[in-house]
């Protein structure tokens, strides 16, 4: 390691202790700890709006992007330091958004410098929060088959039609969102536009899931007029744009399978079950599932830390995110899956105080989810099979 | 340190693959089993391994080695897995020299050159009962003279019956299963009536029985008593470097098996283009990817000097525990019948995979021992 690279580290970990609030250094319990920003932000603490300001302001919230959009400016090496910095002090993430883990990226990359100047600053200062329109009713796994029109109306398009799955659609400002310009061309009939969820013409109904939250909105658009500036990319070329932004999407659902910090199995399960005098925990199959699990969740994140490595230095394969994805859902599943055993009864609780309105048993239906949004766990494998591993006619 | 290799690693592992494909493929194996070969390796591979500077990789360049890590002991012995040869490196090489490190000038002088020449392996004797119980130690070394006299079992030594050189955990105060107490000794081959048994891999590991052998007072690596560190130590070293033999055996394994679901043709086409068998195939893939991120935070760790090597060393060698015994399962089954024949490599892959997994401890063992150092 570079002596630069050790003062910086130094001088990181200086900041983080001066500037992050004590409370900000809790582990986050509910999702009210977790902090999404925007237009309509409720913060649950004075620390929690201190705390994304006062990264914000830094260009913290996104360490390696560019100064002059809002980031931090940092190289790979120092954003890696942040993190590590910020995960050993028990710092909690300032700001959780689709803007910096999805849309930022491909506007990097695909944007406008009028695109980039306008949007990104306040995605990384969390003023404006975004959802992604992708998933319609009858575009799912194949979602190249999506039939939201937009028309081109000369000096604006006109959008019709329908998303579904929309995270946190009536909660968000803005949305990115995929649209049919040309429905004679599947892959290359398809634009992304970015517009305001305030513009008439655009309606949310949240979907009530299986965990008893509404996290997913239907998304209607009725003669919604969209400004042609806002358009991403090349006409009829938005799948490039979106693909692109998937990959993302991928990397940070695959993150999940990391944040194994928020939860100890063996700490609820001795809690639970209790030790023997040996020290090991009293029921030994449970034991034995939970070791096995923590053997991968560790090894995963080494897998996390390479991977996040060789994408900032460009050796990853375009590809990989979908490996990440896969596995590290798939996990997040066994994980719950584990924590409901380890917590027994008590974890079934729905809504008592106790179990803190059945936090564990929605967290627990809530993980199911991840292998079915951002492309299924077979979409992933069919991609593995075909770009990594060129397996015939797949 | 980002967690992909350096430019001088990809050229290493530029030059070790393509000579330990060229010198050692499976063929090697298969030859040496044919003919009944009694050593379990071939001299004239292990004086090349010395002629590319192999031999003393991990060794300090004040002893005459490259001075280099254990990525990069890793990167050589990914090659010897992924090509099965039998070769005294991970014992030797990794193991003994390991092992010398905290052994005294006179010690390490009496042993090193011959390693570092290729003229001389060691073989590392540690357990004792039919599964790994590392810190389990009962055979005895007594004061006697100016040196100890050695009497009890090892079991499961590859290469015990042909080294040079023994590193031997022995008790020299205390019970069997006492923290203090174990000492490590550096012996010569002959100290020990060795009997070597033939394994499922056609592989070769010894019983050592000490019957009562007088050895030097020098042949003390360290502290009297004090050998439970380094023991501890010297274990991190060798399931590091057995976890990146088992990745390249899983990666050897994985690419013969992708290869033959691009070729082999049923029902009119490449049964690589059945979804059944894609997705098995990219979960394969996806197993051994993280048992590699799993192998190489381990290597890492320990050429930083860290202590999270220990933990990150059974993480490794329980991950690709995992990984490498799906991919001979799968290996075997996808090549259908001709996977079960002993003409085909496959079989060889399964075979070794087991002896490698069994090897200073398996996916049970090292889960177990994960539990232990989180506290249940």
């Amino acid at each position: 390691m570079s002596d630069d690279l050790t003062a910086f580290r130094a001088e990181t970990r200086a900041w983080l202790e001066a500037h992050c609030p004590a409370e900000m250094r809790e582990p986050v319990r509910s999702d009210k700890d977790v902090c999404w920003g925007g237009r309509k932000a409720r913060f649950s603490s004075a620390a929690q709006k201190q705390w994304l300001d006062i990264m914000g302001a830094r260009g913290w919230t996104v360490p390696d992007w560019p100064a002059r959009y809002g980031g931090g400016g940092l190289s790979p090496d120092q954003a890696k330091i942040v993190r590590q910095e910020m995960a050993d002090l028990g710092c909690r993430t300032p700001l959780h958004s689709f803007g910096i883990s999805m849309l930022g990226p491909a506007l990097l990359r695909y944007g406008t410098e009028e695109q980039k100047l306008e949007h990104l600053p306040r995605i990384a200062r969390g003023e404006i929060r975004w959802c992604q329109g992708y998933s319609e009713p009858n575009a799912g796994s194949d979602l190249a088959s999506l039939a939201t029109r937009a028309e081109d109306m000369g000096d604006h398009f006109l959008v019709n039609g329908q998303k579904v799955w929309t995270s946190y659609a009536d909660q968000a400002d803005w949305i990115f969102c995929l649209v049919r310009t040309d429905p004679t061309n599947k892959h290359r009939g398809i634009s992304f536009l970015l517009f305001d969820m305030d513009s008439p013409g655009v309606s949310t109904r949240p979907i009530l899931l299986i965990s008893g939250y509404s996290p997913f909105c239907e998304t209607f658009f009725d003669n919604v007029k969209v400004p042609k500036d806002q358009l991403v990319g090349e006409i009829n070329r938005g799948w490039d744009v979106a693909k692109y932004l998937l990959g993302h999407e991928r990397e940070m659902i695959s993150g999940m399978g990391t944040q194994g910090g928020a939860i100890s199995l063996s700490k609820i399960a001795l809690a639970n079950l209790g030790a023997e005098a040996d020290g090991r925990l009293a029921d030994p199959i449970l034991r034995a599932r939970i070791a096995q699990f923590d053997l991968r969740a560790e090894a995963f994140r080494a897998m996390s830390e390479r991977f996040l490595d060789e994408l900032k230095a460009g050796k990853a394969h375009p590809a990989q995110p979908s490996m990440m994805k896969y596995t590290g859902t798939e996990l997040n599943k066994q994980r719950y899956e584990l924590a409901m055993a380890a917590g027994g009864s008590a974890a079934l609780e729905w809504d008592s105080d106790e179990s803190r309105q059945g936090a564990a048993a929605r967290a627990w239906l809530r993980t199911k989810a991840n292998s079915i949004e951002g492309g299924t766990s077979e979409i992933q494998l069919n991609i593995i099979a075909k770009r990594i591993l060129a397996l015939p006619g797949a | 340190m980002p967690m992909f290799l350096t430019d001088e690693q990809v050229m290493l592992a530029d030059t070790a693959r393509p000579f330990l494909a060229d010198t050692a493929p499976v063929a090697h194996r298969r030859a040496l089993r044919d003919a009944d070969d009694e050593r379990g390796y071939a001299p004239d591979l292990w004086r090349r391994f010395a002629e590319m500077g192999f031999t003393g990789i991990v060794a300090d360049e004040a002893d005459g080695g490259l001075g280099l890590g254990h990525v990069e002991a890793g990167i050589v012995l990914e090659e010897i897995g992924r090509n099965l040869t039998p070769s005294p490196f991970l014992s030797t090489a990794v193991g003994a020299v390991t092992a010398l490190k905290g052994a005294s000038e006179p010690l390490r002088r009496r042993h090193l050159p011959a390693i570092l020449a290729g003229e001389s392996i060691a073989a590392i004797a540690i357990d004792e009962a039919a599964r790994h119980r590392p810190h389990h130690v009962g055979l005895r070394a007594e004061r006697s003279g100016n040196g100890f006299r050695l009497s009890g079992t090892k079991r499961f030594v590859p290469f015990g019956h042909v080294a040079d050189l023994l590193i031997v955990a022995a008790r020299t105060s205390g019970a069997p299963d006492d923290v203090d107490g174990i000492t490590l000794f550096a012996v010569p081959g002959d100290a020990a009536t060795a009997s070597p048994r033939r394994l499922a891999d056609a592989s070769l590991a010894a019983r050592l029985d000490f019957a009562d052998v007088q050895v030097d007072g020098d042949a003390v690596i360290g502290e009297v008593d004090g050998g439970r560190g380094p023991l501890d130590a010297l274990l991190t070293v060798l399931r590091t470097g057995a976890a990146s033999e088992m990745l390249g055996l899983a990666n050897g394994a994985a690419d013969m098996t992708m290869a033959y679901l691009r070729d082999r043709k049923q029902f009119g086409q490449a049964i690589g283009s059945f979804q059944v068998l894609q997705h098995r195939a990219a979960h394969l893939y996806c197993e051994l990817e993280v048992a590699r991120a799993a192998v190489l935070k381990a290597q890492q760790l320990l050429d930083q000097g860290a202590e999270a090597a220990d933990r990150a060393a059974t993480v490794a060698k329980g991950m690709v525990g995992f990984a490498s015994l799906l991919a001979v399962q799968e290996g075997v089954q996808m090549h259908g019948g001709i996977g079960m024949t002993d003409e085909y490599d496959i079989g060889f892959y399964m075979k070794r995979q087991r002896v490698l997994a069994e090897l200073y401890g398996d996916s049970d063992f090292h889960a177990d021992r994960l539990a232990r150092l989180s506290g249940y």
